[in-house]
């Protein structure tokens, strides 16, 4: 299929759309105004529906009522709109529900800017709401990628009936790269035999009931070890990083989404000078690939780590945890929404290797 | 081969839309692409720039902080972006309202008068297609036809009768900076 140059935001909703996401429930926001809009024109004409709902708390809940019944689902914001959503979320994790959210982030704290932040990474990796969960956290650093895992999104939700998020940056939903909308790989899915789709005395059954409410202790201790369980499954399976110019190099730079292309630039600058430099770039940031970091990290030619955000530093913690004291790492970034460019990066670097 | 470009000037110039046009015109010429916006609360009348890259690589950054050749369509961009141009890069001035002269010598400067190309041709809404003119002239970044295509895709055939005016623009454009 020939390449097609779209937005971010678009694509992102065309992938949705493709992975057989038919029901799309929002409240708009910038900068990921461009999905709803896309939603609202192409669900009619495939039989989905598109709704603006009168909050983002609404609009989580709708996701909840379409998840319970089966159906694949998914709603988009951009930070301050994803808080509104944490109650909602917590919910869905606990009553088992597959659904995707796409995080356009801005700046913040607050209503902050509108302009490209990574300050949501706590909230996303965590949890977000109340309680022990995890939404499983897919971090593009193009478009293409942003498509190609939006499909893993809704297919990793229902592989482990939890809610999956895409955690990208205000520069992945506005800009626009060449796309290609390729087959993807049909994975094996479990039935949705809990989904409450109505019930019939006759059909020998028994009545699915959707509920995150467990009062008797020994049943939420269930539901907890349950989570747990899957947990430590997704944790082992489905972490993912990209190595880039890792093997020998002297100094490991740890980024993320679009900060990590510029990361890569910076190499370019690094390499040029004769730095040895690279980068491990998590695609999924929870489950945070501490293995693939932790064995770049053990190469002996290493000798730290520096973590590039546009945050006060929040990966820098999984980083700082995965290599557990054995060599220094440090930070680099702003909070708020000052992007870094690539030789501000390469100078930092610079700095730090020859201290 | 890599192109970084920055395409600046009033909300309502027309510079985003060049600059997918350049990036349309390059993906469909087989190399890699992206344009990204800036975006802000601005709406009309407001500055508007974009960042636009075309490459025969991959493209890892997509960010750009300088840029091998700038598009200033007003004075705002130019006072702007004027230090963002590679040392030995391109910049182009819309000469039409831009009365100032660049102050960098370590440069190749163009000064294109837009408005005057767009109402020779009696459209006010032409003067960046003749900058894109001045801009293909002097980097043959792609080839014209791919941006007449490209144009044609975004406008759909209902309107392609403004095909041939907006190729005079271009034309226009890229003469204007021959002499």
């Amino acid at each position: 299929m020939a390449k097609k140059l779209m937005k971010g935001s678009e694509a992102v909703a065309e992938a949705a759309i493709q992975a057989g996401c038919h029901y799309f429930f929002g409240y708009p926001i910038t900068p990921q105004n461009d999905i709803p809009e896309y939603m609202a024109a192409q669900l009619p004409k495939v039989g989905g529906c598109f709704l603006q709902a009168e909050s983002e708390v609404a609009a989580i809940n709708m996701v909840y009522g379409a998840a319970a019944a089966g159906a694949r689902v998914m709603t988009s914001s951009s930070s301050p709109g994803v808080s509104l959503k944490q109650e909602g979320m917590s919910y869905l994790a606990g009553a088992e529900l597959p659904c995707v959210v796409v995080n356009m982030v801005r700046g913040g704290p607050g209503l902050g800017s509108i302009q490209p932040s990574q300050g949501d990474y706590f909230q996303a990796t965590r949890g977000g709401g109340h309680g022990d969960y995890h939404p499983i956290v897919l971090a593009p650093s193009s478009v293409q990628e942003a498509v190609d895992l939006m499909h893993d999104a809704f297919d990793l939700a229902d592989i482990y009936r939890t809610p999956a998020m895409i955690l990208a940056d205000g520069i992945i939903g506005q800009m626009m790269e060449p796309v290609e909308f390729h087959e993807h790989e049909k994975r094996e899915l479990p039935a949705k035999d809990w989904a409450a789709t109505g019930w019939d005395p006759a059909s020998g059954r028994p009545r699915a009931i959707v509920n995150s409410l467990y009062i008797e202790v020994d049943e939420l201790q269930e539901l907890n070890d349950r989570l747990q369980a899957r947990y430590a499954i997704i944790r082992e399976k489905e972490s993912r990083a990209e190595l880039y110019h890792t093997e020998g190099a002297e100094l490991i730079i740890c980024a993320y989404g679009t900060v990590a292309r510029i990361c890569k630039s910076a190499i370019t600058i690094l390499e040029k000078k004769g730095y040895k430099v690279g980068l491990v770039r998590p695609i999924t940031v929870w489950p945070f690939p501490e293995k693939q970091l932790r064995e770049v990290m053990d190469q002996p030619s290493v000798k730290k780590a520096v973590t590039v955000e546009i945050s006060a530093g929040q990966m820098v913690e999984d980083v700082r945890l995965t290599v557990n004291g054995t060599k220094p790492v440090e930070f680099f970034g702003k909070p708020g929404s000052y992007t870094p460019t690539a030789e501000e990066i390469a100078e930092y670097i610079i700095k730090s290797m020859e201290a | 081969m890599l192109w970084t470009n920055i395409f600046a000037g009033f909300g309502g110039q027309g510079v985003l839309l060049i600059g997918q046009l350049l990036a349309l015109a390059g993906m469909n010429e087989g190399r890699e692409v992206s344009w990204l916006p800036s975006y802000g609360p601005e709406m009309r009348g407001g500055t508007a720039n974009c960042s636009v890259v075309v490459s025969d690589e991959p493209i890892a950054s997509p960010v750009l902080s300088m840029a091998d050749c700038v598009i200033a369509m007003n004075t705002p961009s130019l006072d702007k972006f004027e230090s963002c141009v590679n040392p030995g890069g391109k910049l182009f001035i819309n000469s039409s309202i831009i009365e100032k002269k660049a102050t960098r010598t370590d440069i190749d400067v163009y000064y294109v008068p837009c408005n005057e190309i767009a109402d020779s041709l009696q459209n006010p809404k032409v003067g960046n297609m003749a900058m894109l003119g001045a801009y293909l002239e002097a980097t043959k970044a792609v080839e014209v036809k791919s941006i007449l295509d490209a144009l044609l895709y975004k406008l759909g055939e209902k309107k392609a009768k403004f095909i041939p005016l907006n190729e005079e623009a271009i034309r226009l454009g890229a003469e204007s900076i021959r002499k």
